[in-house]
């Protein structure tokens, strides 16, 4: 389980990528949290820094779209899907768990919201590298 | 419309392909390629697959049987077809005429020669599209009224409809290629060109900084190689992106580890002897190859050789022995400098591929004239991507060889042309650790305006204003502005039109 940010500090509208391995992206699409595998089965695009519209989000580099419930492309170029991981808030906090990463992709479950998820299953708190660090959205980088 | 020939099976034409059955064509389709592989994305050649020595060691080796093997073609092809023959009878049931050997799908060694991170199809979507690949092979010719289609193994394709995708070919400096110098556009010129790049640290001189010079440079760079770009311009993309941004752009090279040569055409190649057998007449040492070529690619010369005719031909060749031009040692620039080298990289441009269509009645001129809905001079026959000069326009984007089929597919099963091709130019260039990204037209006298981050920092967004408006933006690793501003300009331009 991988610590993302204070849940205010990820408004509506925004995303933010944590550095892991591979990087992952959160988004808050209108109060719904997704993570999804940060870099666009495609080409090598970050999607956190994607156009986010609904439960979408559109590639920054060649428009390729994925939605954020099940990791699927929803058109051109991409056609494999990106891996969806669980988003949980925990006192406040957003967490990801990260999918194995020998799984294959599979449609996600629906999106977590803070009352629906507090539980956090021991193997997936141990698959992270660590404390994700924030590169913020919009960031230049 | 019973059937519809692609000829192209690279970007532009699978995505006419999948056009073809997305807008209920159900008839026979023939994908007609010239590489002996499936449709593969060729932006990665000149980064992530030169750059990444894992993927490497990995990669499988094109056999030349491969290409026979799917097309049961081995002898070497006549593509100098006499207009009497491009023009026979193409009725009737005559040997030549039709397909004899279709492929339903390709075999199973097709789709494991190409390199899994490039492949833009799989074999569910090969199995969808139930087309039959014609791979391996060039088409030569088409009938006057655009109802056949010659290929070089003598057969003959009967169709109703034509989508000409045949994208361009890489540039090449005059004379023949001494080894060790390269152009790259396919992915034999990519694997030809790792395997150079693979062996120990090499002097590196790259001629054009265009973008597939600045990216190969950038590669290079990366894998520890000694790199100078050679750029005939004051500076490198000025008609792309204007004199500023095009100054960034010359700093990239520069703040990245490769020299900047800009200026200066190339006046030849030197090389070094090959070892022929004795009695072998070619001169020996190190001898130069004035091509007087400019790196441009604004004057092509190709009869610009001093080698003499009997080695003119060897540039593709180079495995005869004799006809090898020994291996390149250094590049001799117009102003008389010389550069020691012991790779040399070619990007120059491309020209259309349209050479088979010399001697139909079909207009060409710089790519095939085509309408703004891809519409070509004959009736049932467009044409999309690199190859195609669409409404005046020869763009060679990738976004335009996946935008543009749609469009001309439409018009192809409607028979006239009902739509027109709007999408706004883009295209994206990665080059050392910098992503540019541009969008729109650039009018030359257009003012550039920074609105977010700055050059200093390495990240910015530049807007190109012209009569109170915005109408082109750069963006330099600052994606999500750009994507903003893009869209902007879309919506600006889907209202205008």
């Amino acid at each position: 389980m991988i610590p993302v940010c204070r849940l205010e500090d990820l408004p509506a509208g925004e995303s933010v990528r944590l550095d892991t391995t591979p990087p992952v992206a959160v988004f808050n699409a209108d109060g719904a949290l997704y993570a999804v595998d940060d870099t666009c089965s495609h080409q090598d695009a970050s999607l956190s820094e994607g156009w986010l519209e609904g439960c979408l989000v559109e590639c920054p580099l060649h428009a390729a779209s994925f939605d954020l419930r099940t990791g699927e492309p929803t058109c051109l170029p991409a056609r494999r899907p990106v891996r969806t991981h669980r988003v949980s808030v925990v006192d406040g906090t957003i967490h990801v768990h990260l999918a194995d990463p020998t799984a294959t992709p599979v449609p996600a479950s629906a999106p977590l919201t803070a009352a629906a998820s507090l539980s956090a299953p021991a193997a997936l708190a141990a698959s992270g590298p660590g404390r994700g660090s924030l590169t913020g959205e919009g960031s230049a980088a | 419309m019973n059937t519809v020939t692609v000829v192209g099976a690279s970007l532009a034409g699978l995505y006419a392909a999948r056009e073809l059955r997305a807008q209920g064509f159900d008839g026979r389709l023939v994908l007609v390629g010239a590489e002996p592989h499936l449709p593969y994305d060729r932006p990665p050649l000149s980064k992530a697959f030169l750059t990444d020595t894992d993927r490497a060691a990995s990669t499988p080796t094109v056999t030349d049987s491969a290409g026979a093997s799917a097309t049961g073609t081995g002898a070497s092809p006549d593509r100098e077809h006499s207009p009497a023959t491009r023009t026979s009878p193409t009725t009737g049931t005559a040997p030549g005429t039709g397909i004899h050997a279709p492929y339903e799908s390709a075999p199973e060694s097709q789709l494991a020669l190409t390199d899994p991170e490039l492949a833009l199809t799989d074999p569910e979507e090969i199995t969808d599209l139930a087309a039959e690949w014609l791979l391996g092979v060039h088409a030569t010719g088409l009938d006057q009224h655009g109802r056949a289609v010659l290929l070089d193994d003598g057969r003959t394709v009967v169709t109703d409809g034509v989508v000409i995708a045949t994208g361009a070919s890489a540039r090449r400096l005059p004379g023949p290629q001494p080894a060790g110098v390269h152009t790259l556009r396919t992915l034999a010129d990519a694997r030809a060109l790792r395997a150079d790049l693979t062996r120990g640290p090499r002097r590196v001189v790259v001629i054009g900084g265009g973008f597939i010079g600045a990216e190969t440079a950038s590669s290079c760079v990366a894998l520890g190689h000694d790199v100078t770009v050679v750029e005939a311009a004051p500076l490198p993309l000025i008609p792309q992106l204007g004199p500023d941004m095009a100054m960034f752009c010359a700093d990239l090279h520069r703040q990245g580890g490769a020299r900047l040569l800009t200026g200066t055409g190339v006046a030849g190649l030197h090389r070094m002897a090959p070892a022929y057998p004795s009695g072998d007449a070619y001169s020996s040492g190190d001898a130069a190859q004035p091509g007087g070529t400019d790196p441009s690619g604004a004057t092509d010369r190709p009869g610009a050789t001093a080698l003499g005719s009997s080695r003119t031909r060897s540039s593709r060749t180079e495995s005869r022995g004799p006809a090898n031009p020994g291996h390149v040692t250094a590049v001799e620039l117009s102003d008389g400098r010389i550069l020691p080298a012991d790779v040399v990289v070619v990007g120059i441009g491309a020209t259309p591929n349209t050479g088979w269509l010399s001697g139909t009645s079909l207009a060409v001129g710089d790519g095939v004239l085509c309408d703004a809905g891809c519409v070509a001079s004959l009736p049932q026959v467009v044409a999309v991507g690199d190859v195609a000069r669409v409404g005046g326009v020869r763009a060679e984007h990738w976004t335009s060889a996946t935008e543009q089929p749609r469009v001309a597919v439409r018009n192809l099963l409607a028979a006239q042309t009902v739509e027109t091709v709007t999408a706004l130019p883009y295209f994206w260039s990665d080059q050392y650790g910098s992503r540019i990204q541009f969008a729109g037209h650039r009018p030359a006298d257009a003012t550039v305006r920074i609105t977010e981050g700055s050059p200093d920092d390495g990240g910015f967004l530049a807007l190109y204003e012209h009569a109170g408006r915005v109408a082109a933006a750069l963006a330099v690793n600052c994606p999500r502005p750009f994507m903003r501003t893009r869209r902007e300009l879309r919506a600006q331009r889907t209202a205008t039109v």
